[in-house]
C-alpha cells in the first residue's frame, strides 16, 4: 500500500510546517485513508558529507587491502589529533581518520560519512573502534549501508557521480540525513478498493484537504496539454471479446521523446521521493513514469521506439499465445487477457508487446541504449485488468490503480509531464505528433434527495452542506425534476460512485463520523435461543462438570487421519469435501467425524506430560453427497427464484454438529484417599448418555461389533427411535481399537465417544415435560439374584424385570455381576434392587408378593432363573 | 401392697422437713460431684429411683390421715423437682462436654487435598460467542446460524461483491474442489459470518435483529496473531428508519457489556462491499498495554441496498446497519493473551483457566 513522503504531498496541498506522519495518519484516518504504518526514520545521528583529503591503501597480513583514509567532515566534525598520525600530516582544519575496505573513490570526492554515534539501518550503531592498526572514527557509507537499496555496485556512495547531486550544492559537514531524506518518518497508508484515486499523491492531498480544509491544487487540472495531431503514433483497439460488454480499453495517448542522452542519470531529488515512496530507481526513462504514477495515479509505460511499429493494436490474446514480461517470466495467455500489440513488417497486431495495465513485455523494454521512447498513457476496463493481474498473479503497480479505477481524463496530463520531464532531464526532444484515441464517456449523474443523508445517517445535514460537502469532493450538483432533490454528476476520478448511498457515504464522511450521535435502537422482542442452541449449551456445560474439557480444533484433515481411525476403504466418512487451495497438502479434506481431529488433540495434551486427559469438542462435520452438484452462480443484487435457493441448497453439503469426546487416564484420581479409577468403555457411554439426557432424547444401547475406531467388543451404539417402526443410530461409545490407539498414539485403553448433536436435537419433542405427581407412599425393596446365559445382555433381563414388575415399579437397579464356578460355566449372576411404590396408596404384602412373581416370571421367559 | 414393697426400707417421713431437705442437698452434691454420664446414672439412680430418700418418703404419703397428704405432697414435689431438675443440668453439661471430646478426636487436616474428581472446563472462545449471544438476546435480537461450507453467491454476491469485486480477491479464500463432473463447486469455506445475512433476511423477512457468532475460515498461516480457522461476531438490524445512530448505539451498548462502562467505539470511513456508508470500528480500551487507547475491533455499516435486493426486502422502505468483529481478537484483548496459538492448540491447561463462564 502507498508510502506518502510528507515533503512531496507539499507539491499538492498546503502543509503545515513540521507536519509529523503521526498528524498526518490522524488527518486522513478522519476521511477513511487507514493507517497501516509509520515507518521510523532509517537513519540518525551525525551522517555528513565528506570530502576524501587523503585515500592510502594498505596492505594487510590477510592479503586484503584497505584504505586508511582521512576525510574533511566540516569545522564542527574535524579533530586536529588523529591517534598515531603526525600532527604535520593533519591537514589545516582538521580531519577524521577512517578505515574503509572499498576502493570505488578517490581523493577529493564526496561521500557520505557516519560519524561515531550514527545509528544507520541494521539498526547499526557506529562508534570509533580500533581495526587494522588504526583508529577508524566512523564509516564511509554505501548506498546498502544507508538502507537506499542495493544499487548493485556494492561501493561507495560519490554523491555527485551515484546520486546525481551537483558539487556546488554539497559542503563538508552538511546534513546528509536531510540531504538524502533518511530522517523522514514515512507513513504508510491502506487505500479501500473504492478509492482507487488515493493511490497517488494527488489524490491523497485531495483528502488530507477534506479532513483539514488545506489549500489543495489539482495538478492534473492544468492547461496546456496538446490534442491529438494525425500524425501521432497510431494506436487501434480492437476488442472482439469485451467482458461484460465493456471494451478494454477506451483512451490511448502516446507522445515520442527523441534524443534523450541514455546515460542521463536520474536527478537526486526524484530519486529520493521515489525511493521515499518505496520504489527502486531503474533509469530516468523508467523512474520518470514511475515518478508521474506516483504523483497523479496514471500508470504510464515508456517503450524504446525502435523496437516498436505502428500500428500498436489493443486486442485480446489469441488461444496459445505467449509473452516474457519484464520481470523475464515466459506466460502462456488467456484468450481474456487484454495485449497491447504492434505491427512489425506489416503484420498488424503480430507482436505481443505486453498485457494491458499489467505488465509490458521484455522485447519493448528502455535499455541503456535507448534514446527515443513511446510513452503510453491509457485507461483500461477495470475487470479485464484485474482478471489478467490476478490470472498471471501480476499485482503489478498499473494493475492495483486500474482495477481500482484510474481518472480517464489523465492520461494526456500524465504523458505531457512525462515528457516534460524527459526533456528536462534526458535532454530529450518532444515530438509534435500527439496520440489520442479517447472514447471514454462521463460518469452517468444521480438524482439525489437532499435529506437522505440525514435519514440514513441520524444527524440533521442542512441542505446547503450536503451540495457543498458534494461539491467539494469533485461533483457538480444542479437542482433534479424533483423537488428536494439534486442531480449530481460524480468527478472523472470517482467512479466508484454510482449510486445514492455512495453519495450519503461522502457527505457523512466528509461531514465527520464524529457527528452521529449513539441512539440504541429498540428491536421489536425476539423468543431468545432455540431449543437446539439451549441444548449446545446444555451438553457442553454437562460435559465440563463431568470433569471434561472443550477444545477446538482445525476441521482440515488428510487420508492419513482417516487411515489412523482404521476406517475400511468403503466407509462413508471416506467421502470428505475437498479444498482445491489447502493450507497444508497433506490435509486438503474437511473432516467427516470430529474425533479425526480430536485424538490428536488428546494425544497432544498426553504428549506434554498430562497423564489424565479428558476432552470434548461440539463442532460442524461435512458429510457430502456422492456427486452433489455445484452451486449456481448467481447475479448480485437479484433475490433468487425458489428453484435456484432449492439449487444453492442442494449443492452446500450437509453439516450436522458433532459432540465427541476422548478420555485417556483417571477419570477419578488417585490419591492420598486411595487409587484413581481409570477410564474404561463405560465411561465413554455415560457420557454419551449424558448428552442424550441434557438433549431431551430417550436413547437405546446396542453392541456395535463392527464400527470403526472402536473395540468390536466394547462399544455402544446409541439409537433413537424415528416413529413407531424406524430408528436411527446418533452415534457411538465405548473403547478404542487396539490398532488405533497403536496408529494415534494414544496411552492404552483409552475411550470416545461422537455423537450427532444436530440428530438428537431434531429427535427431541420440543415439548414442556408433562409432570408425574411424586407419591408420598412408603416403597416396597424387593431384590432378585438371577442366574443367566452369559451372553444373553443385560439390558435383556432389566427389560423383562421392568415388564414383570407391572405399573407400580419405581426404580430397578443392577447392583451385582457376577461369574463364577458354582454358577457353571457360562452362566452369570444378575442382583437386581426393585423399589415398588403405589401413587395412591401404601402397598399390601400380597400385591408385593403378585409384582415379585411377575419378575420372575418374566425373568424366566427370558432365560433367567431365580438363584436358591 | 405386693410383696416386693413390703421389702423396701422406710425412708424419713415425708413430713419430716429437715431429713426431706437433708437428702435433697446430699442429691444437689452428688449431682454437682458427679464427674461423668455414668456417675451420673448412678446418682439419678440413688436420689431419684425406687429406694431413694424421696421416693420412699412419697410411699408413706398414702399412709397419712387425710390431712397430712396434702401437706406433705407439698413437702415432696418441689423437692423431687428440683433434684429432677438439677439431674437433668448436669446431664446437659456432661452430654456437651462429652460431645465436645468427641467431635475434637474426630478432627481431620482440612488443608488436604480434596480434588478426587476432574474439574472440567469450557472452551473460552465458546464460552465468550455464548455471553456475546446472552448481550444481544437481551436487546430482544436472536441469535441465527449458517453453514461453515458455503455457497460463493451467499459468502459474496449476495453480500454485493460480485466476481469481479476487488474485494473478493482481498479475502484469501479457501475454494472447495470441483464437482465429480469437474465443474466449479462455487462452494467455499466461509470467510465471515456475513453470509447469514443473506440467509436469514431471506428465511426470516423483515424487521429482523440478529446476531451471528459462528467459524469462519481465510487461508492466513498460523502466528501469534492469525489463525486460519477463527471466529466473529455478526450483527444485522433491518427495519424502518434505521440510521447509523442506531448503529452506534448497539456498538456501544455491545462494548460496555463485553469490556466495562468505560468503553465506546470509535467509527473511521472504510469500505465494504456490503455496506454503505461502510466504517471501520475502534474500542475505547482503558486496559490497553501501554496506557488507554483505541484499537481496532471491527467493521459495520449501513446494509447496502443490493443487499436488501439479493435478499427481496425492499431498500425504499427498510433500511439497517451491519457489523462484524473478531472473538479471538475480543477474547485476546478481553483476557490479556499473548499467542494465538495457546487457544487453537487444544491444551487444556488454557481452557481450564476459565471455567465454564467467561
Amino acid at each position: 500500500m502507498p508510502l506518502v513522503v510528507t515533503e512531496w504531498l507539499a507539491d499538492h496541498v498546503e502543509l503545515p510546517k513540521d507536519l509529523t506522519a503521526e498528524q498526518l495518519a490522524a488527518a486522513l484516518v478522519r476521511v477513511g485513508l487507514e493507517e497501516e504504518a509509520v515507518h521510523a526514520a532509517k537513519v540518525t545521528g551525525p551522517l555528513v558529507v565528506g570530502r576524501v583529503l587523503l585515500q592510502q591503501p594498505e596492505e594487510q597480513k590477510n592479503g586484503k587491502t584497505v584504505n586508511w583514509c582521512l576525510v574533511d567532515v566540516g569545522p564542527e566534525h574535524n579533530v586536529t589529533e588523529i591517534k598515531g598520525v603526525d600532527p604535520a600530516d593533519i591537514p589545516a582544519g582538521g580531519a577524521r581518520g577512517i578505515i574503509c575496505g572499498a576502493h570505488n573513490f578517490g581523493v577529493g570526492d564526496l561521500v557520505v560519512v557516519a560519524l561515531p554515534g550514527t545509528v544507520l539501518p541494521g539498526p547499526f550503531a557506529i562508534a570509533a573502534r580500533k581495526t587494522y592498526g588504526h583508529v577508524s572514527d566512523g564509516m564511509i557509507c554505501s548506498t546498502a549501508e544507508l538502507g537506499l537499496g542495493d544499487d548493485g555496485r556494492h561501493g561507495i556512495i560519490v554523491l555527485p557521480r551515484d546520486l546525481g547531486f551537483d558539487e556546488a550544492d554539497l559542503k563538508p559537514g552538511q546534513d546528509a540525513i536531510a540531504l538524502l531524506g533518511l530522517g523522514d518518518e514515512v507513513l504508510e497508508i491502506n487505500v479501500t478498493p473504492d478509492r482507487g484515486y488515493a493511490f497517488s499523491y494527488r489524490g491523497v492531498a485531495r483528502e488530507y484537504a477534506h479532513s483539514t480544509g488545506a489549500a489543495f491544487t489539482d495538478r492534473a487540472l492544468v492547461d496546456g496539454v496538446p490534442a491529438a495531431t494525425p500524425d501521432g503514433f497510431a494506436v487501434e483497439v480492437d476488442d472482439a471479446a469485451p467482458i461484460h460488454g465493456v471494451v478494454g480499453c477506451d483512451r490511448f495517448v502516446t507522445r515520442v521523446v527523441r534524443g534523450i542522452d541514455p546515460s542521463a542519470p536520474t536527478p537526486a531529488w526524484m530519486k529520493r521521493r521515489l525511493e521515499g515512496s518505496g520504489m527502486r530507481s531503474i533509469s530516468l526513462a523508467v523512474d520518470v513514469t514511475n515518478y508521474v504514477m506516483l504523483d497523479l495515479g496514471q500508470p504510464l509505460h515508456a517503450y524504446d521506439l525502435d523496437k516498436v511499429t505502428a500500428p500498436i493494436v489493443v486486442r485480446r490474446a489469441a488461444p496459445g499465445e505467449r509473452l516474457t514480461t519484464l520481470d523475464d517470466a515466459d506466460r502462456a495467455l488467456d484468450p481474456e487477457d487484454l495485449l497491447i500489440t504492434d505491427s512489425p513488417s506489416g503484420a498488424r497486431a503480430s507482436r505481443v508487446l505486453g498485457l494491458a495495465g499489467v505488465m509490458g513485455g521484455a522485447s519493448s523494454e528502455v535499455t541503456d541504449s535507448t534514446t527515443a521512447v513511446l510513452v503510453e498513457a491509457a485507461h483500461f476496463d477495470p475487470i479485464t485488468v484485474a482478471r489478467t493481474a490476478r490470472r498471471h498473479k501480476l499485482p503489478s503497480e498499473a494493475a492495483k490503480r486500474f482495477e481500482r479505477g484510474v481518472d480517464p481524463r489523465l492520461p494526456g496530463v500524465a504523458a505531457q509531464r512525462v515528457v516534460d520531464l524527459l526533456v528536462e532531464h534526458g535532454g530529450g526532444v518532444a515530438d509534435p505528433a500527439v496520440g489520442d484515441l479517447d472514447r471514454t464517456t462521463g460518469l452517468a449523474p444521480i438524482d439525489l434527495p437532499l435529506d437522505l443523508p440525514t435519514r440514513v445517517a441520524g444527524v440533521e445535514y442542512p441542505a446547503e452542506q450536503v451540495t457543498g460537502i458534494l461539491e467539494q469532493i469533485g461533483c457538480t450538483v444542479v437542482p433534479a425534476a424533483a423537488p428536494g432533490s439534486v442531480t449530481v454528476t460524480p468527478p472523472t476520478w470517482r467512479p466508484d460512485l454510482t449510486e445514492r448511498v455512495a453519495l450519503v457515504e461522502e457527505v457523512v464522511r466528509i461531514a465527520g463520523y464524529d457527528q452521529i450521535p449513539s441512539v440504541v435502537p429498540a428491536a421489536p422482542g425476539g423468543r431468545g435461543l432455540t431449543e437446539a442452541q439451549r441444548t449446545r449449551r446444555s451438553v457442553a456445560r454437562a460435559l465440563a462438570e463431568s470433569g471434561l474439557v472443550e477444545t477446538l480444533s482445525y476441521p482440515f484433515i488428510g487420508t492419513a487421519e482417516l487411515d489412523a481411525l482404521g476406517l475400511p476403504d468403503d466407509d462413508a466418512r471416506r467421502t470428505a469435501v475437498r479444498l482445491a487451495n489447502p493450507l497444508a497438502d497433506d490435509r486438503p479434506l474437511l473432516r467427516t467425524s470430529l474425533l479425526a481431529t480430536l485424538v490428536e488433540t488428546a494425544r497432544r495434551n498426553v504428549a506434554r506430560g498430562l497423564p489424565d486427559v479428558a476432552v470434548f469438542e461440539v463442532g460442524l462435520v461435512t458429510l457430502p453427497a456422492p456427486g452433489a452438484p455445484a452451486a449456481p452462480q448467481l447475479p448480485v443484487g437479484v433475490r433468487p427464484s425458489v428453484e435456484e435457493l432449492a439449487a444453492l441448497t442442494a449443492a452446500v453439503p450437509a453439516q450436522p454438529r458433532h459432540v465427541a469426546a476422548v478420555v485417556t487416564g483417571n477419570v477419578d484420581h488417585a490419591g492420598w484417599w486411595g487409587a484413581g479409577r481409570t477410564a474404561g468403555w463405560a465411561d465413554a457411554l455415560e457420557l454419551a448418555r449424558l448428552v442424550a439426557a441434557r438433549a431431551g432424547v430417550e436413547v437405546t444401547v446396542a453392541a456395535a461389533t463392527d464400527v470403526m475406531p472402536w473395540h468390536p467388543g466394547r462399544c455402544a451404539a446409541l439409537v433413537v427411535a424415528e416413529g413407531p417402526q424406524a430408528e436411527r443410530v446418533v452415534g457411538y461409545a465405548g473403547e478404542l481399537h487396539p490398532k488405533v490407539i497403536e496408529r494415534t498414539g494414544l496411552p492404552k485403553r483409552s475411550v470416545a465417544f461422537e455423537l450427532d448433536l444436530s440428530a438428537l436435537a431434531a429427535a427431541a419433542s420440543g415439548e414442556p415435560v408433562g409432570a408425574t405427581a411424586v407419591s408420598a407412599f412408603p416403597a416396597a425393596k424387593e431384590d432378585f439374584a438371577f442366574v443367566v446365559d452369559a451372553d444373553v445382555p443385560a439390558e435383556t433381563v432389566r427389560a423383562a424385570v421392568v415388564e414383570g414388575a407391572g405399573e407400580l415399579v419405581e426404580d430397578v437397579s443392577l447392583f451385582d455381576v457376577f461369574t463364577g464356578e458354582q454358577l457353571g460355566e457360562g452362566k452369570k449372576s444378575l442382583a437386581y434392587s426393585v423399589r415398588l411404590r403405589a401413587a395412591d396408596r401404601t402397598l399390601t404384602a400380597d400385591e408385593v408378593r403378585a409384582a415379585r412373581e411377575g419378575v420372575v416370571a418374566a425373568a424366566a421367559a427370558v432365560g433367567a432363573t431365580l438363584r436358591g | 401392697m405386693s410383696a416386693v414393697a413390703h421389702d423396701l426400707p422406710d425412708g424419713p417421713s415425708p413430713l419430716d422437713v429437715a431429713a426431706l431437705d437433708a437428702a435433697v442437698e446430699q442429691a444437689l452434691a452428688d449431682v454437682a460431684a458427679a464427674a461423668d454420664l455414668d456417675a451420673l446414672k448412678a446418682v439419678r439412680t440413688a436420689h431419684t429411683g425406687d429406694r431413694s430418700a424421696l421416693a420412699l418418703a412419697n410411699r408413706a404419703i398414702g399412709a397419712l390421715p387425710g390431712p397430712d397428704k396434702a401437706a406433705a405432697g407439698k413437702n415432696l414435689g418441689p423437692r423431687r423437682g428440683r433434684i429432677a431438675q438439677a439431674i437433668a443440668a448436669r446431664q446437659a453439661e456432661l452430654e456437651a462436654e462429652r460431645d465436645e471430646k468427641v467431635l475434637l478426636e474426630e478432627a481431620v487436616d482440612v488443608t488436604l487435598p480434596t480434588d478426587r474428581r476432574p474439574v472440567g472446563a469450557r472452551h473460552p472462545i465458546e464460552s465468550i460467542q455464548e455471553r456475546v449471544a446472552d448481550f444481544f438476546v437481551g436487546m430482544g435480537w436472536e441469535i441465527a446460524e449458517g453453514p461453515e461450507v458455503e455457497a460463493e453467491w451467499f459468502n459474496f454476491d449476495a453480500l454485493n461483491f460480485g466476481p469481479d469485486h476487488p474485494a473478493r480477491q482481498m479475502q484469501d479464500t479457501f475454494y472447495v474442489a470441483p464437482t465429480s463432473d469437474g465443474d466449479d463447486s462455487n462452494l467455499v469455506l466461509r470467510t465471515h459470518t456475513s453470509p447469514v445475512q443473506a440467509r436469514s433476511l431471506i428465511e426470516r423477512g423483515v424487521p429482523l435483529y440478529i446476531a451471528v457468532p459462528g467459524k469462519v475460515f481465510r487461508t492466513d498461516a498460523l502466528d501469534a496473531t492469525h489463525t486460519p480457522v477463527f471466529h466473529q461476531v455478526e450483527g444485522l438490524a433491518i427495519d424502518r428508519g434505521l440510521t447509523m445512530a442506531n448503529l452506534v448505539g448497539t456498538l456501544d451498548a455491545f462494548a460496555r457489556a463485553m469490556f466495562g462502562p468505560e468503553a465506546k467505539t470509535r467509527l473511521r470511513p472504510s469500505f465494504f462491499p456490503f455496506t454503505e456508508p461502510s466504517a471501520e470500528m475502534d474500542l475505547w480500551f482503558p486496559q490497553k498495554k501501554g496506557g488507554a487507547g483505541w484499537i481496532e475491533w471491527g467493521g459495520c455499516g449501513m446494509v447496502h441496498p443490493n443487499v436488501l435486493r439479493a435478499a427481496g426486502v425492499d431498500p425504499e422502505e427498510y433500511q439497517g446497519f451491519a457489523f462484524g468483529m473478531g472473538i479471538e481478537r475480543t477474547l485476546m484483548l478481553r483476557h490479556a493473551i499473548a499467542d494465538m496459538h495457546d487457544i487453537v492448540e487444544g491444551d487444556v491447561r488454557f481452557s481450564t483457566q476459565f471455567g465454564t463462564e467467561i
